[in-house]
């Protein structure tokens, strides 16, 4: 069993109740940060036990509060990133839906150290009855002197609160956040200035992750020293992962960081194995659509034969060849079963709907991918149109305002990269592929196994 | 501040951007720029045709930068080491970019008004592919009006923001701006309304393809045809020094004086534009410099000699 921290009571009933938070030990980080720790203790802290962004960068967190401009008579800024819409990731909507409290003491904690008065929570516009979860939450913890003026004594004043956007994915970037609660169109800012210098109201801000704030209160209360413990290297700590596709217990799962991915898929502890029986594992994405994705052998072995370990550096091992990366924690297995042509033609589908349409290569780039692989998957592709999608992403890829260009490349590169096969078929049995029934009787396992027969 | 493009090295005030300080320098070194225009706060970044590579960061920390960087938005440093043209990767990518801004262009350039003064021609021409792989349909939007002097031709916009931020400029509050996002993100003046503003005929000169033309002037005239002449009137709102483009003792229309780069000197009012039509109302100064090779100077444009090639077989020139 690995330890649990996020989700060590889990399970618990009316856990989002704030008397049953309260028994369990919950504030108790608020009351010794405010109570005998400086800020900059709180951020030493934070500093030891090497937390990393859990939005998707990995960035080290007290670093990225370390970059903050302290200019004369401006308030700090501290900002919540729930706007969770990575397809495949649905681990913020799990903490805040049955553990609310849990982030609200981790903000208290952060926005101490970073000397924030004003914190918002940015939540995706879908997740309607969470924003009420969480208001009421926000309210007991104002009625129980946990948030307001003078916070138990100390001085220290600050409020939070609960904004919804409107449903856009690119709202998540942080820039986009900022702009989006200010009133105006998601569209992400020009980097240089970074937030840390000039962010909401161009005043100073941090942005993070949902998981990366409400694990301060963890580490405040025991200890940067004892989270560092947890996990290998540069990833300590535990992490969400948000499993889905074809296993048999797909869900939410807390993991010690350094779990080799092969535990992770198969044990009974987490996601079980495959969901039917007789069909293998054919593909992984390992951290949210925007990664890339990888083939059964890949995902489970490096290509120096090592086991592949859920940590930002294993995940990695191999760059953008033969690796992919942790990303936001959304773990999508596919069987041999799946069409990874349909796979990769949803998700360009989805970054073709949610890009800002802001600079010119992601407006145009993600609109001609999604219209290729639509031709490809329903058996309109030709030859050319193979090479033409790698060279589409090279277009795009590094030449955007901000990496959403690279989020919508990066899994159609790979899919072409590891899954070449497939999409030959698609050319070459046009009127097969237009008349099968996805995911229904015709698995495509059965073309493939067929087809790589006749092409040997 | 010391900054070196493509090797020629340069000195500039703090504060500059790597392109203002490639326009100091002239020639074939300065970067393309689609959206940045200097008459109008906070343009630039959203084209992408004018990334170039920062292989030196600075004096003091010498790291090349890891990505090809807008130079329009980035400020040159002490030290600084530029490569515009003298990268393959950093042409490589401008091919790209321009490939994907014409993809969903229509390319109606023969029944375009803009077509002759329009950059997205002139870029296509100088840094663009000779020919792409896209063959699928084109997105396409309906034709509207923002009021009733200027027509909105969404097709062939390419999103500079050019627009949207001088009318931010010129207007106490919000009146112009995007709808919806990605591909299918629309410039509108909220279902159709006009600019009110007295300045607001100026973003017609700023867009930079046929997106936005002048009612009063559209399918009168090519622009070829003209002869744009440096014109002043005395005029209550703004400076009164335009430019009039006359056919023979006829103005057409009236419009910004041209700067280089596909820039302007200042703006100019919308009587003055769209109302003072007659010689009378106007003093002409004289005719106004169009660089050679122009499309508007036409009588210069001819191809250097040592380029022609006569192929008697097919009786070409
Ligand atoms: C297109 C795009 C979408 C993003 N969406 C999210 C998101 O939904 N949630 C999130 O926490 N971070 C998201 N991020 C990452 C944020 O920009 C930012 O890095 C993160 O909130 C920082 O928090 P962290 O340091 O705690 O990870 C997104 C980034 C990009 C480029
Ligand atoms: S990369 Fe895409 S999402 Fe990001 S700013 Fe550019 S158009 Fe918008
Ligand atoms: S209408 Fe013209 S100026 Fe406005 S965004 Fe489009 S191309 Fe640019």
């Amino acid at each position: 069993m690995g330890r649990k921290i996020i989700l060590k009571h889990d399970g618990t009933p009316n856990l989002k109740d704030y008397e049953v938070y309260r028994k369990l030990g919950g504030y108790r980080a608020v009351e010794k940060a405010l109570k005998i720790m400086s800020p900059a203790d709180v951020m030493e802290q934070v500093k030891i036990s090497g937390l990393r962004g859990r939005g998707g960068a990995g960035f080290p967190t007290a670093l990225k509060w370390s970059f903050l401009a302290h200019p004369e008579g401006k308030p700090i800024y501290l900002l919540c990133n729930a706007d969770e819409s990575e397809p495949g990731t649905f681990k913020d909507r799990y903490l805040m839906q049955y553990n609310p409290h849990f982030l609200i003491d981790g903000m208290i904690c952060s926005a101490y150290a970073i000397g924030a008065h004003t914190s918002y929570i940015y939540v995706r516009g879908e997740y309607k009855f969470i924003i009420r979860i969480l208001e009421k939450a926000i309210q007991e913890a104002y009625a129980n002197g946990w948030l307001g003026k003078n916070i138990l004594g100390s001085g220290y004043d600050l409020d939070i609160y609960v904004h919804s956007g409107a449903g856009a994915y690119i709202c998540g970037e942080e820039t986009a956040l900022i702009e989006s609660l200010e009133g105006k169109k998601g569209h992400p800012r020009m980097k240089p200035p970074f937030p840390a210098i000039a962010g909401l109201y161009g005043c100073p801000t941090v942005v993070n992750n949902v998981e990366s704030l409400a694990v301060v209160s963890w580490i405040i209360q025991n200890g940067g020293e004892e989270y560092a413990k947890i996990g290998v290297g540069r990833s300590t700590g535990t992490k969400l992962i948000s499993a889905s596709g074809n296993i048999k217990n797909p869900g939410v799962y807390e993991i010690e960081l350094g779990l080799s991915v092969n535990e992770f898929l198969y044990s009974d502890e987490y996601c079980g194995g495959m969901q039917f029986q007789g069909r293998d594992l054919k593909a992984v994405v390992a951290g949210g659509s925007s990664v890339p994705v990888l083939p059964k052998n890949l995902i489970l072995k490096t290509v120096a034969g090592e086991d592949r370990l859920m940590t930002y550096e294993s995940l990695s091992e191999g760059g953008f060849e033969t690796g992919t990366m942790l990303g936001s924690g959304g773990f999508i297995v596919y069987d041999e079963a799946q069409c990874m042509v349909r796979n990769t033609w949803n998700f360009s589908r989805f970054y073709h709907d949610e890009s800002c349409g802001q600079c010119s290569p992601c407006r145009e780039g993600t609109g001609w991918l999604e219209k290729v692989l639509y031709r490809l998957e329903h058996g309109e592709g030709n030859e050319r149109d193979i090479d033409q999608l790698v060279a589409i992403t090279k277009k795009i890829e590094g030449n955007t305002i901000c990496p959403f260009g690279d989020a919508a490349s990066w899994p159609v590169a790979s899919a072409v990269r590891h899954f070449r096969h497939e999409f030959e078929y698609h050319v070459k049995y046009r009127e097969k592929v237009k008349n099968r029934k996805h995911f229904e009787t015709e698995p495509m396992r059965l073309f493939m196994s067929e087809f790589l027969k006749v092409e040997a | 501040m010391k900054v070196t493009i493509d090797g020629h090295t340069i000195d500039v005030e703090p504060g500059t951007t790597i392109l203002q300080a490639a326009r100091k320098i002239g020639g074939d070194i300065v970067p393309p720029a689609m959206c940045y225009h200097s008459l109008i706060e906070n343009t630039g970044g959203n084209c992408r045709v004018c990334m170039v590579k920062v292989a030196q960061g600075s004096e003091r920390d010498p790291r090349p930068m890891p990505k090809l960087v807008p130079s329009c938005k980035t400020e040159v440093q002490d030290g600084m080491v530029v490569e515009n043209i003298s990268n393959p990767n950093v042409l490589e990518a401008r091919k790209n970019v321009v490939e994907l801004l014409l993809i969903n262009h229509p390319l109606d350039c023969p029944v375009c008004d803009q077509a002759g003064e329009c950059e997205l021609q002139n870029l296509s021409f100088k840094h663009g592919v000779e020919m792409t792989f896209f063959e699928e349909d084109k997105r396409v939007f309906e034709m509207t009006s923002l009021g009733d002097k200027i027509k909105l031709h969404m097709n062939r916009c390419i999103v500079c923001f050019r627009c949207v931020k001088l009318v931010d400029q010129i207007s106490p509050e919000r009146q112009h701006g995007l709808l919806y996002r990605g591909d299918r993100a629309e410039i509108s003046s909220y279902i159709q309304k006009a600019v009110d503003s007295e300045w607001s005929g100026n973003i017609i000169d700023v867009c930079p393809v046929g997106a936005l033309t002048d009612k009063t002037f559209r399918f009168k005239s090519r622009v070829w045809f003209l002869k744009p002449m440096e014109a002043h009137r005395d005029c209550d709102t703004c400076s009164g020094n335009a430019l009039v483009w006359m056919f023979g003792n006829e103005i057409y229309r009236v419009t910004m004086r041209n700067a280089p780069y596909g820039e302007h000197e200042e703006l100019i009012c919308n009587t003055c534009r769209f109302e003072k039509k007659n010689v009378s109302d106007w003093e002409i100064i004289g005719p106004r410099e169009y660089p050679k090779f122009s499309v508007i100077n036409q009588n210069n444009y001819v191809t250097p000699p040592k380029k022609v090639v006569i192929n008697a077989d097919k009786r070409l020139l």
